[in-house]
């Protein structure tokens, strides 16, 4: 298992190819990249974001140890940036190797569902106008009860 | 104990963390003895159910007893991802 909490920019395709080195076994991996949107009608100029220094590893890894119990997994990987990013930026990714594909798809939804609402990460938005912080929505809390 | 605010939370009270001699014996407690220091206070925890919180790094809730903890942290619900 492998967790990055990391202000610097990431190559999800280096990271990807990396993960996927030596997974003997593995039938499968799965990848998952979040890239800043712009808002609808564009103007966003960044998106801030803040973390909980030393919370939110422990949570990625509580939620990628979850996981690996409930799915037969050969590896995990969790990267999230912090600080400020531009639209475009690729913000986080998740992989997972498994077995069969199943198991690394259903994982890595998992994982984003968890990462969404448990990791303790806050999205501002920035704009011309001003900032603005990201609500959290009713759907990404009762994505849970999916699990 | 170390009292630690996050994105709007730390916005409205106007710093990241600080060090808080407390009796509180619950979370719930801490929070009515914040509110009525100042209006700044007041406006942050104004609507709890807009706030989760954690102890010692776990998410709690309000209802839990802060014997031994070291460490709370308020903020609004996460938007990682």
């Amino acid at each position: 298992m492998r967790v990055a909490v990391q202000p610097e920019p990431f190559d999800p395709g280096a990271e990807l190819t990396a993960f996927s080195v030596g997974l003997s076994g593995m039938g499968a991996v799965v990848s998952f990249t979040g890239v800043v949107r712009d808002l609808p009608g564009g103007g966003l100029t960044a998106l801030e974001i803040e973390h909980y220094p030393g919370m939110t590893e422990r949570a990625i890894a509580d939620i990628a140890r979850q996981a690996q119990e409930r799915w037969s997994l050969g590896d995990v990987l969790v990267i999230h940036r912090h600080g400020r990013l531009a639209p475009g930026d690729a913000i986080m990714m998740v992989a997972t190797a498994a077995a069969h594909r199943r198991a690394a798809f259903e994982a890595a939804d998992f994982l984003m569902d968890y990462l969404k609402s448990r990791a303790p990460f806050w999205k501002k938005e920035i704009t011309g106008d001003g900032a603005e912080w990201v609500a959290a929505r009713d759907e990404d809390e009762t994505a849970l009860t999916r699990w | 104990m170390d009292v630690l605010y996050f994105a709007w939370v730390r916005e409205r009270i106007g710093l990241p963390r600080e060090r808080i001699d407390t009796d509180a014996a619950t979370v719930a407690d801490l929070v009515e003895e914040l509110r009525g220091r100042e209006d700044r206070y007041a406006a942050a925890f104004a609507d709890l159910s807009a706030l989760r919180v954690a102890l010692d790094q776990e998410l709690g809730d309000f209802d839990a007893p802060l014997a031994g903890v070291r460490e709370v942290a308020f903020f609004p619900p996460m938007t990682g991802g």
